[in-house]
């Protein structure tokens, strides 16, 4: 059955030295089993825990060398798991291909020893895994926000380096020639999201992505999108703790920095995939409405998604949005008196672009009248935030997506999670479902709430026995984002914030101690 | 021809005297001269009383925060790098708050042409101390005189390899004019530091005291002499060299971006269906 998380126990574990065996044995699931080499240890372990391998003879022997002793534990765990050899090998050649055949040779010998080995002398290996149906693909999210974020059009990505959001600019930056992307390493977050905002004022898709402490440079640039009206996606992608924390750890300790970051008061959305596939998709959207309603848009990810793969169908861009609201040339010209923050219907000025026509477009740090000139004039003022905020908000609300309803039409005990725990909370049902009737309600798109017309997840909460928010984090700032904006509050949470993501096995248990 | 009245912008809110009222009209005379029209080209401004420049004008702006002019306009010019983009900053949003940023826009040789509004001292916030501040200078807030000593702008570039160093003085519009329109016309980054008096909170650096030092650098002196331009770069005191001191024709960094040579990003299409079957392949990396 395909899993949707990680659990706390482990199943194969290969020990290339005794602190492995120490630091791990306990871990060991009740079918668990150590791979080993007597004479690579000098020590020998028994029991049907243990699977003894001669790796570094093998290696030797097929490998002519004891640096393939990696190869062959890699051809004895698929043997144990009675996997095929043609995706081994494919990928053998493909990494090896600049060393030339007999290297690859070298390394297959090496595998099959390890391979048939394990085939023929593993009595213990109960395995057994079902063979692949239709390909699919390997995916992380950074990957998948890159590919959502060329597919969409995105023609400007500056960034700083920082784990772990740096994978979608490395992503971006491998395909800038092809999809002609400027993609500029800044020397700082501020000038990072500063940049994106002049290349999205003068007509580009931009785009920026950062971590927590990075993203603290970028609030005053948060502010300057939003007050100029111009459109930015930001990538933030969480990891625990103030400061510099624990900078490889996962948490979702962001979403209330995100959702409050910027000094004054104006729309925003925030968006938290779980997936690769939600996160290319939101991607897209997140494009669409920031250059639609010329707001700052987050993809609010974390250090779990980041640096996870998952296996995923394939992706269809045939639904992607790409309608330009920019405003050029002669259709700039024809409107007769241009002011690129002109009061309208809804809010929305049309998104005229400098250099294209004789219009000139002007806007301001400062607030400003419709033509972008600075003004401290308090009916001014009041029309500004009417337009930028008030207008725009409850068309905003409009574009979310209702949150995905998993289980039990008519739960007991209702999971509710946002963002990364999407898979673990949907094990977890899984899990507790087989003596409780349990259901997950998993959003996505965090912020501005989704309405309960389409969905009245506020009643289905209300309706259950035990509604337990789910979250990454020491405060659960989601209950407090669900509490603030409807006045529902949770029966339960759990919190995890020791940096390191939930286990689907230990979930249900903490689940199941609720009484 | 354009009319000088094509740029006539709102009045300006600056005291009477001030020096950004001569660098104004130096800048709208420039571009007359240069048929330049007012929607053909990008000022970014950040905050201070420099920030207000382009307000006092009509063109295409950009009036961002304090100390980060230069990355958007870096973004601009990324966008769209046809279309001259200028910053205005004072000395101290710009050698101040923005420190970091001018650095890299030098190092980038990005196609910005960055006007420095330099009197040495704070205006808007009312007599504070700049980084130009002269050493020992006595304002509200530096009781015992500035303590740190005095940036010097034009070293700073001509050390970092700027392509194009000059200083300019608000008192002679004439000569001014010849250093925009140079700086403009100029392939490359450009920093042009303008002394301007501040009439109302710096006593020291005064009309008459600028008059008394600036001289103009002769036609034996050679810009692309480093070495040469960082002797005169030094020079500060007595004699205040004025013109242009360092010039280093490098590659800019738009003609390092081999898919801007034949059209600025904003005319590449947002969407093409050739990217479908390219999207395809690579999804296939993943499978």
């Amino acid at each position: 059955m395909p899993v949707t998380s990680s659990k706390s126990t482990i199943d194969i574990i290969v020990a290339l030295d005794r602190e492995s065996i120490d630091a791990h044995e306990p871990e060991l699931s009740a079918q668990g089993i150590i791979v080993y080499d007597q004479f690579m240890l000098k020590e020998t372990y028994t029991g049907d825990r243990f699977f003894n391998i001669p790796l570094l003879e093998l290696a030797e022997k097929h490998g002519r060398d004891k640096i393939m002793a990696n190869t062959v534990a890699v051809g004895a765990v698929l043997g144990m798991l009675g996997l095929g050899t043609d995706v081994f090998f494919g990928i053998i050649e493909d990494t090896l291909r600049k060393k030339g055949d007999e290297v690859i040779n070298l390394n297959k010998d090496a595998f099959l020893a390890g391979y048939e080995f394990a085939v023929q002398e593993c009595l213990q290996c109960a395995f057994t895994v079902k063979p692949q149906g239709e390909p699919r693909m390997l995916i992380g999210v950074n990957e998948a926000i890159g590919l959502g974020a060329i597919a969409s059009g995105c023609k400007f990505y500056s960034a700083y380096p920082m784990t772990p959001s740096t994978g979608i600019m490395l992503f971006i930056a491998g395909k800038a020639k092809e999809y002609g992307i400027v993609v500029e390493q800044a020397e700082d977050e501020i000038a990072a999201i500063n940049m994106a905002i002049g290349a999205s004022y003068a007509g580009v898709r931009s785009m920026t992505g950062t971590s927590g402490g990075g993203f603290a440079l970028m609030v005053e640039g948060l502010s300057l999108a939003a007050m100029t009206e111009t459109p930015i996606v930001i990538a933030l992608a969480q990891r625990p703790a103030p400061a510099t924390g624990l900078p490889t750890k996962t948490e979702q300790g962001d979403l209330l920095f995100a959702l409050y970051a910027g000094h004054g008061e104006f729309p925003r959305v925030i968006f938290a995939p779980g997936s690769p596939e939600q996160a290319f998709y939101l991607t897209n959207k997140a494009f669409d409405i920031s250059q639609r309603y010329q707001i700052p848009v987050f993809i609010l990810t974390d250090q779990y998604l980041s640096d996870s793969q998952w296996t995923e169908g394939a992706f269809d861009i045939t639904s992607f949005i790409h309608r330009d609201y920019r405003i050029r040339g002669d259709y700039l010209e024809e409107i007769g008196d241009y002011k690129r923050h002109a009061y309208t219907e809804d809010g929305i000025s049309p998104f005229g672009i400098p250099g294209t026509s004789t219009k000139l477009i002007v806007t301001d740090s400062d607030e400003h009248d419709e033509e972008g000139h600075i003004t401290e004039d308090p009916e001014t003022r009041i029309m500004m935030v009417d337009k930028r905020l008030f207008k725009k908000m409850p068309l905003i609300k409009k574009e979310i997506s209702p949150p995905l309803f998993y289980g039990d039409k008519d739960p007991d005990i209702v999971l509710v999670g946002w963002g990364s725990t999407y898979g673990v909370i949907k094990e977890a049902v899984d899990i507790i479902s087989r003596h409780n009737k349990a259901a997950m309600i998993h959003f996505s798109e965090v912020y501005p709430l989704p309405s309960t017309e389409k969905m009245d997840y506020i009643g289905i909460l209300r309706g259950a026995k035990k509604t337990i928010c789910i979250e990454n984090n020491a405060t659960s700032q989601f209950s407090m984002l669900i509490k603030s904006e409807t006045g529902y509050e949770f029966t339960h949470h759990i919190n995890r914030f020791d940096g390191r993501p939930f286990f689907a096995d230990l979930l249900a248990r903490r689940i199941d101690d609720i009484h | 021809m354009i009319s000088i009245e094509a740029y006539k912008g709102r009045i300006p809110a600056w005291c009477p005297g001030c020096g950004n009222y001569s660098i104004l009209r130096a800048f709208k005379e420039t571009l007359i001269e240069l048929d330049i029209a007012p929607h053909e080209f990008t000022i970014v401004s950040g905050i201070g009383q420099a920030g207000k420049f382009p307000h006092y004008l009509r063109c295409n702006t950009f009036n961002g925060l304090h100390g980060r002019t230069l990355p958007v306009a870096t973004g601009i010019r990324l966008a769209n790098h046809r279309m001259p983009v200028i910053a205005v900053a004072g000395d101290g949003d710009c050698y101040g708050e923005g420190g970091n940023h001018l650095m890299h826009a030098i190092r980038r040789n990005i196609g910005v042409k960055l006007f420095v509004h330099d009197n040495q001292i704070y205006g808007l916030t009312k007599g504070q101390a700049s980084p130009t501040s002269m050493e020992g200078v006595i304002t509200k807030n530096q009781p015992f005189g500035v303590l740190s000593g005095q940036l010097n702008p034009i070293a700073l570039a001509v050390a970092l390899d700027c392509s194009f160093v000059a200083r300019g003085f608000a008192g002679d519009i004439v000569h001014l004019k010849k250093l925009m329109r140079e700086a403009i016309n100029h392939n490359g980054f450009a920093l042009l530091d303008i002394l301007q008096p501040c009439v109302t909170f710096n006593k020291v650096n005064t009309y008459d005291w600028y008059r008394q030092r600036v001289y103009y650098i002769g036609d034996d002196y050679d810009p692309e002499d480093r070495i040469s331009a960082f002797e005169k770069s030094l020079e500060w005191g007595e004699r205040i060299p004025i013109g242009i001191i360092y010039l280093n024709r490098r590659q800019t960094f738009e003609e390092r971006i081999p898919f801007l040579k034949d059209s600025p990003l904003i005319n590449h299409e947002l969407f093409t269906d050739r990217w479908r079957d390219s999207l395809k392949k690579a999804f296939d990396e993943f499978f």
